[in-house]
């Protein structure tokens, strides 16, 4: 019997939900019907062995990968090709290679969406972008191009690039695994204060020690499925799985 | 058979091809705007969603890169009146700048496509995610980067077309190699002549050189090399 990941225990109002999502890419099949609902300002971190479908998972939820069955809903629009474009307004994402773009400042890549797509005016794209970039603790370098950056700081970009389309959710697929290991911390430090905030998150990330901070519930998905589902604590101290103590063992250990 | 110094230097320095290269950059110019339009809008057509025109692009694309230039600019000289009873005649220049310009769209298409593909799949993924439209995102994100890369084998497509200007003189437009043949048929100075005619050629692809270096400089921001970085 799968784990029901529906039940969020906490009385949130449901603000993801997926119901028995499938997805093959040919033969392989990456996601046997996952379910999972997640509650308005609530951070979810889900964690894996690599190709458990953890990053396609999340992936699904703005469609930037298409999912073959079951519903995925977001804000109550339920998720398909006429209403990508409304469900991707509500999301925003962070990746693990940042995605910055590389012709354009840092400045001028938090502008571009809201000018682009939301029909702000440069000063006011201008003034917001700053906003963000202030908050996410680079306005310093706003003026600069990704590739003056070091990774930390382009990650922090990135970041503040997703804010200022001024999403209600937050998706990061592996957001501090392309970092050099004393980056990881800062961006760490600004996911945190985006937690604060009140933002609704859903982090693929094997950062335990942000887990444990943040997380109201932990994931653990293994071979395209849900194995186990909780709060930090009770996963990470008594694993019920014999799957998942492998798995913290492995990533504790390395 | 002796090399007649005198002729070849007061032929290099004279004014006879001012006007032939004059020609020369107008044309090429001329076509290469063609080209670089046609070969855009191919570019953006390959990688778009849309399979019956991308058959057209390629159809267009097979068709003229198997085609000899000099055979097309007969086509369109020669061939297309013949085909049309005289209802399409077009000039000498016309048919040269169109030949050269279609040209040059074909082998433009494929620079641009492969431009836009070597694009870094994380940045349509990003527009995506930051719901740009398609537009946008091929107008402010993967064509200013497709462009970059575009840059250096565009260069190479100029300076060759530049010299195929030369087939030119099949259709009696005075251009540098067309006046040059002129002028050793009356005075039978091939050597000097030819000489010149090369030496002109030669500097324009210096030159263009020179604007093509400027161009890549330009659009290397955002791009600087960790040298650059250490050097600042």
């Amino acid at each position: 019997m799968a784990t029901d990941a529906r039940a969020d225990g906490s009385g949130r109002e449901p603000i993801i939900v997926l119901e028995e999502v499938n997805k093959s890419y040919g033969p392989v099949h990456v996601l046997k019907g996952v379910s999972l609902s997640v509650g308005r300002g609530e951070k979810v971190v889900i964690c894996g062995p690599s190709g458990s479908g953890k990053s396609t998972l999340i992936r699904c939820i703005n469609g930037l990968e298409e999912h073959q069955g079951g519903r995925i809903s977001v804000e109550g629009v339920q998720l398909g090709p006429k209403t990508l474009s409304a469900v991707r307004r509500e999301i925003g994402m962070v990746f693990q290679s940042f995605n910055l773009f590389p012709h354009l400042t840092i400045k001028e890549n938090c502008m571009l969406a809201p000018m682009e797509a939301r029909g702000l005016s440069k000063a006011e794209a201008e003034e917001r972008s700053l906003d963000y970039l202030k908050r996410v603790h680079i306005a310093e370098h706003a003026h600069k191009y990704p590739a003056q950056l070091s990774g930390g700081q382009q990650q922090r970009a990135a970041i503040a690039r997703a804010l200022c389309m001024q999403p209600r959710i937050m998706l990061f697929d592996e957001p501090t695994s392309a970092l050099d290991p004393e980056m990881i911390s800062e961006v760490l430090d600004t996911m945190m204060e985006l937690a604060e905030s009140g933002m609704t998150m859903v982090c693929v990330t094997h950062e335990m020690r942000f887990a444990q901070k943040v997380a109201d519930r932990v994931v653990f998905m293994d071979q395209g499925a849900i194995a186990e589902v909780g709060p930090p604590d009770r996963l990470f101290n008594s694993p019920s799985s014999d799957r998942l103590a492998l798995f913290l063992r492995r990533i504790l250990t390395h | 058979m002796r090399f007649d110094f005198d002729y070849f230097l007061s032929l290099l320095f004279s004014t006879r091809f001012f006007e032939p290269v004059a020609i020369v950059i107008a044309v090429s110019a001329t076509a290469m705007v063609i080209g670089v339009v046609v070969g855009t809008i191919g570019g953006i057509v390959s990688n778009s969603p849309l399979p019956l025109l991308q058959r057209l692009v390629r159809l267009y694309v097979t068709t003229i890169r198997g085609v000899p230039v000099l055979v097309q600019i007969v086509f369109w000289y020669n061939g297309l009146p013949a085909l049309t009873g005289g209802a399409v005649n077009l000039s000498a220049y016309a048919a040269g700048i169109i030949a050269l310009g279609i040209n040059e769209g074909a082998y433009m298409t494929e620079i641009v496509r492969s431009g836009i593909q070597s694009v870094d799949r994380g940045q349509r993924e990003a527009s995506q995610a930051l719901s740009l439209s398609y537009r946008s995102m091929m107008m402010k994100v993967i064509l200013p980067q497709a462009v970059r890369i575009a840059i250096p084998p565009t260069g190479n497509q100029v300076v060759n077309l530049i010299k195929n200007t030369s087939l030119l003189f099949t259709v009696a437009i005075p251009e540098i190699f067309a006046t040059g043949t002129n002028i050793f048929s009356a005075n039978f100075k091939y050597f000097e002549v030819i000489a010149v005619v090369a030496i002109w050629y030669l500097l324009l692809a210096v030159g263009y050189g020179f604007l093509q270096r400027t161009l890549e400089r330009r659009f290397a921001k955002g791009r600087r090399t960790l040298y650059d970085l250490a050097a600042a």
